[in-house]
């Protein structure tokens, strides 16, 4: 099945799915702007690494699918990578930022564990 | 409006908001204040990045942005790590 | 069986994320799979990773079920907060929590979780103790924190890596 002959109803579902997650993505992005300290800016990128990833690769998919004419599921292991990378990065960055603000004695530094 | 239109028009919206979500991470990473907040807004950058190469993909209907995407998650994913590691060690820790 | 196969999970998932990786599978795809499937944890042999011994199943797909529900929540709770959606004041806060579990795969797995659910922050988990420190985005009851981290996730994990 090409673009042309794909049923108006279904490509709306598409670019809903994708719409969402980017949507997810951008209020994460927001979130580096409008949170006022690090610890809580750290919260904000998993957004779009959760949620919105998985709309937009969830709409990849099926897009992909429908073109293909058969189930293909490719797209998911970027998502089964960056769910196990994201931890990995996020606290390594907070562990490094707990250390240096407790190290300078800063207001704000989370307490000894 | 046919199938095609709604899919070229969405997906482009969609892209549309990736990048400004990346710009507003470009941001962060320029504004700073600490070292931290330029590398998480290098890790936002590269992840709403990816998603941006996912949605183009879609778009022109090629499959080869999938591999795309994946190396930018991969050397994106090493970048954090090694410069998260390189706050820890390189200028606190001696 | 443990000579030819010493990672019978680890082969079964390379040979899919080949299979995946590739396209339609032909038979030329399948045997490439088999190849990879096999003679990767051959080589990872030397690494000497520990086997992973799931106990309960059961309770892994029922835990499964309840990141979902709780990755969705979390995100619209967060993205609320982000775009000022929520009336009344709002406190963050770190949260410090006493784990039980010790087995290093489900620690691994409780840091997805906590990752995966935006509005919680895994900041430090000291093994001596066992104390974990959670940053919380909507610190309004630690205690609350406490209970849900250790009944919701905590003894499920205990459970499949008992």
């Amino acid at each position: 099945m090409t673009a042309a002959q794909m049923p108006a109803w279904v490509a709306c579902l598409v670019v809903a799915l994708a719409l969402a997650g980017a949507g997810f993505a951008l209020t994460g992005a927001l979130g580096l702007i409008r949170l006022k300290t690090f610890y809580e800016r750290v919260h904000a990128p998993t957004l779009g690494a959760t949620l919105g990833m998985a709309l937009i690769l969830a709409s990849s998919m099926l897009l992909l699918s429908l073109t293909e004419g058969r189930l293909v599921l490719r797209d998911g292991l970027i998502g089964l990578f960056l769910t196990a990378t994201t931890p990995v990065t996020l606290l390594l960055l907070t562990r490094a930022a707990a250390h240096r603000d407790r190290h300078e004695g800063r207001p704000g530094a989370p307490p000894k564990a | 409006m046919s199938a095609a239109a709604i899919l070229d028009w969405g997906l482009g919206l969609a892209q549309a908001m990736l990048v400004l979500a990346m710009a507003i991470a470009a941001w962060r990473m320029l504004r700073g204040p600490r070292a931290q907040d330029r590398i998480l807004g290098l890790d936002t950058l590269y992840l709403n990045g990816m998603l941006a190469i996912v949605v183009h993909g879609m778009r022109t209907g090629s499959g080869l942005y999938f591999e795309a995407a994946f190396i930018v998650g991969m050397l994106g994913f090493t970048a954090s790590v090694a410069l998260a590691k390189f706050l820890m060690q390189g200028e606190v820790i001696q | 069986m443990s000579r030819v196969l010493p990672h019978p999970w680890l082969s079964a998932a390379l040979a899919l994320t080949w299979l995946l990786l590739n396209g339609p599978p032909g038979p030329g795809s399948l045997l490439l799979a088999l190849a990879v499937g096999l003679a990767v944890p051959a080589v990872m042999r030397a690494l000497r990773p520990r086997p992973v011994r799931v106990r309960a199943p059961g309770a892994l797909v029922r835990l499964t079920a309840v990141v979902i529900v709780d990755m969705v929540r979390s995100n619209i709770d967060v993205a609320r907060i982000i775009l000022g959606l929520r009336p009344g004041g709002r406190r963050t806060g770190f949260v410090a929590i006493p784990l039980d579990l010790r087995e290093p795969f489900g620690l691994a797995l409780l840091s997805i979780i906590l990752t995966a659910t935006p509005g919680t922050l895994w900041v430090q988990y000291d093994s001596d103790t066992g104390r974990l420190l959670l940053h919380v985005l909507d610190y309004t009851d630690g205690e609350a924190w406490i209970r849900r981290v250790k009944d919701r996730y905590e003894r499920p994990l205990m459970e499949i890596f008992a």
